[in-house]
């Protein structure tokens, strides 16, 4: 007994660890990359989540086409706002990023409840996925064995491609040193705004796999910000594998701190956040 | 912040005589006198209890809202520490208060004293601890410290209520005497009065040589650690201050209303008093008193027709503000003057 609840809690633990992953990947590179304090980053996983569910609950499209398609708009969507708006900021001053993503984070909740209403957007997942899954050892949910297969798919889609592509190349040039990466002719502001992009597709992919575990509500950007900026924190700015780990540290710790000790909430979380930030201000996996 | 505009203004071509070292240095000596405009804030809160009686409690939310972005701009402006946590220190200051009147000790002022040393201790640790950092990471623990405190309060719901808020307080009359009414005037004044002194400590703070310091480690940290500067000492020192400030901010909050919530420590407390702030100008010991009113002014227009949409403005607001006006109203009017002045 003590086995499979160890084995659900643990399990539960990486299906978070995925989603928290997928979300929070674009914030480290943007951070990272064009030194830009991004707290609007949420929004784009929001924007993801309600597009999925209400594809998915309006119009009955099934749920891998209204995902692929939520994460398509917002990457799309999202281009723009980082032409128009985020462009100009890039390196400057903090409080600037502060005040125009925390209004955006803002606009975006209010337009969320005027367009969908306060209340949380039900995920109505197929039959197949509601149930459990037996599995060797024990049975674990079906939709976290789902989370995790797809989250590791993409996890490793994603790290390949910036190790072997071009584009992941000029990434990785750019994140190191920005103004030899200009010298040599890479166009950054295209870069920039294609990295930007990405970063929120998956996010938005993120936000909709995930919409069972982090409910979609038009707090969502606020209410969490605190959780995804704990993942780049620990896992280092700039870098695509410290938050993978960083995001394991911080779904597993959540849910068994939360199995065990629940009086506590999300408080040890944050002295765990604190205490390895007092002993490496980089994050874990950060470079000096 | 003589010195600086000075140099704004040589920039902008309007001193460019040869005497403008000497100006500098005059301007510079005479920085911390009285100037006539100061007195308008005061003038218009005294002006607004005549004239708008029915908006006391308003007025009095107001006068402990300036106090909190005052604290926020000693840390933003002045020591140049961007924080989004600034909401633990007011909300600890407003349990402390709030839990002390709940518990059989009502007196305002001593009541405020204790929130004062809380949140200053809270400050003192928290900087202890994340003020090793800088940029990003800071800013990041700033917000972990508000959240760890802001979960603590909502877990121990047996002391501090929970979701529900704090209840049950019993504030005694200030001085034995005053009894805070339904018409709020007892609380107009005390906020007021609150204010005024909390206002000339920071006024005196921002002009002192430690204040000045505080600017040099803003400007150029890599400067003031090269002449010696205590750079850890003097930010910390400063941001126990600014707890200090918030934390009383927050009990008169607390005392006021007769009620704390968990709100009183959330994330969109730190980011509204920032944009209150922002809306005024940072740095300037004035910007609050600009910032604040307009917001809350708005805030109690607007949102009695749809809290919703009030946010949706906000957010357009700030995003306007930093992409078109940066600096606030007080940057609006500097550059007004520099702009008469090429005119001239």
């Amino acid at each position: 007994m003590a086995f499979s609840a160890g084995l659900s809690v643990v399990f539960h633990g990486v299906a978070f660890a995925m989603v928290l992953y997928l979300i929070s990947v674009g914030l480290s590179v943007t951070m990272g990359m064009m030194g830009f304090v991004n707290l609007a980053h949420g929004v784009f996983a929001m924007a993801g989540g309600y597009v999925m569910t209400s594809l998915m609950n309006r119009y009955g499209v099934p749920l891998p086409l209204a995902l692929g398609a939520a994460a398509a708009a917002v990457a799309l969507a999202s281009l723009p706002i980082e032409r128009l708006l985020y462009r100009w900021l890039y390196g400057g001053d903090e409080l600037d990023q502060v005040l125009l993503t925390m209004g955006l984070v803002f606009m975006s909740g209010a337009t969320a409840q005027y367009l969908c209403g306060a209340l949380q957007q039900p995920l109505r997942l197929p039959p197949g996925l509601n149930g459990g899954l037996h599995l060797g050892f024990g049975e674990v949910p079906a939709y976290d064995a789902l989370l995790i297969a797809s989250g590791a798919a993409l996890v490793t889609v994603l790290w390949l491609g910036i190790e072997r592509s071009r584009f992941g190349a000029k990434i990785r040039a750019a994140v190191d040193n920005l103004r030899m990466a200009q010298s040599v002719g890479i166009d950054t502001s295209r870069l920039f705004g294609l990295t930007f992009a990405l970063g929120s597709g998956l996010a938005a992919l993120g936000g909709g796999l995930g919409a069972s575990l982090i409910t979609i509500t038009p707090g969502y950007a606020l209410d969490n910000l605190v959780y995804f900026l704990i993942v780049v924190a620990i896992g280092g700015l700039g870098n695509i594998r410290g938050p993978f780990l960083a995001a394991l540290l911080v779904g597993v710790a959540d849910s068994t701190c939360k199995y065990l000790v629940p009086q506590f909430g999300a408080f040890l979380i944050y002295a765990m956040t604190m205490a390895i930030l007092l002993w490496r201000p980089r994050g874990l996996f950060g470079r000096a | 912040m003589a010195a600086p505009r000075s140099v704004r203004a040589r920039v902008a071509g309007i001193a460019a005589a040869p005497d403008s070292g000497a100006a500098a240095v005059e301007a510079f000596a005479r920085r911390h006198r009285f100037r006539p405009y100061e007195a308008l804030p005061w003038l218009a809160a005294l002006a607004a209890y005549f004239l708008f009686p029915g908006y006391l409690p308003l007025a009095s939310q107001i006068l402990a809202t300036i106090l909190f972005a005052l604290s926020a701009d000693l840390v933003l402006g002045y020591a140049g520490i961007v924080t989004l946590g600034q909401a633990a220190f007011f909300g600890a200051g407003a349990y402390t208060a709030g839990l002390l009147a709940a518990h059989g000790w009502g007196e305002p002022i001593t009541g405020l004293l204790a929130a004062a040393v809380t949140a200053a201790a809270i400050g003192f640790l928290s900087g202890l601890v994340i003020l090793r950092s800088t940029g990003l990471s800071l800013l990041m623990q700033t917000l972990v410290v508000a959240a760890m405190l802001g979960e603590a309060a909502n877990k121990a719901s047996a002391i501090t209520g929970g979701d529900d808020g704090l209840q049950g307080m019993q504030v005694w009359p200030l001085f034995g005497h005053f009894e805070f009414g339904l018409y709020g005037r007892t609380a107009f004044f005390y906020c007021f009065a609150v204010l005024f002194l909390c206002w000339l400590a920071v006024r005196r703070i921002v002009h002192s040589g430690f204040g000045r310091s505080l600017t040099g480690i803003r400007e150029n940290v890599g400067r003031m650690h090269a002449i010696g500067a205590p750079v850890m000492r003097r930010r910390l020192v400063a941001y126990t201050i600014s707890a200090a400030l918030a934390g009383i901010s927050g009990a008169l909050v607390a005392q006021t209303t007769g009620f704390v919530g968990l709100d009183s420590l959330g994330l969109e407390r730190s980011g509204t008093v920032l944009i209150m702030l922002i809306i005024g100008g940072v740095g300037r010991l004035y910007g609050a008193f600009i910032g604040v009113p307009l917001y809350m002014v708005a805030q109690d227009r607007f949102s009695s027709i749809e809290p919703v949409y009030w946010y949706f403005w906000i957010g357009l607001l700030m995003v306007l503000l930093v992409t078109f006006a940066r600096g606030g109203v007080l940057g609006l009017v500097d550059r007004l003057r520099i702009w008469g002045g090429k005119r001239r």
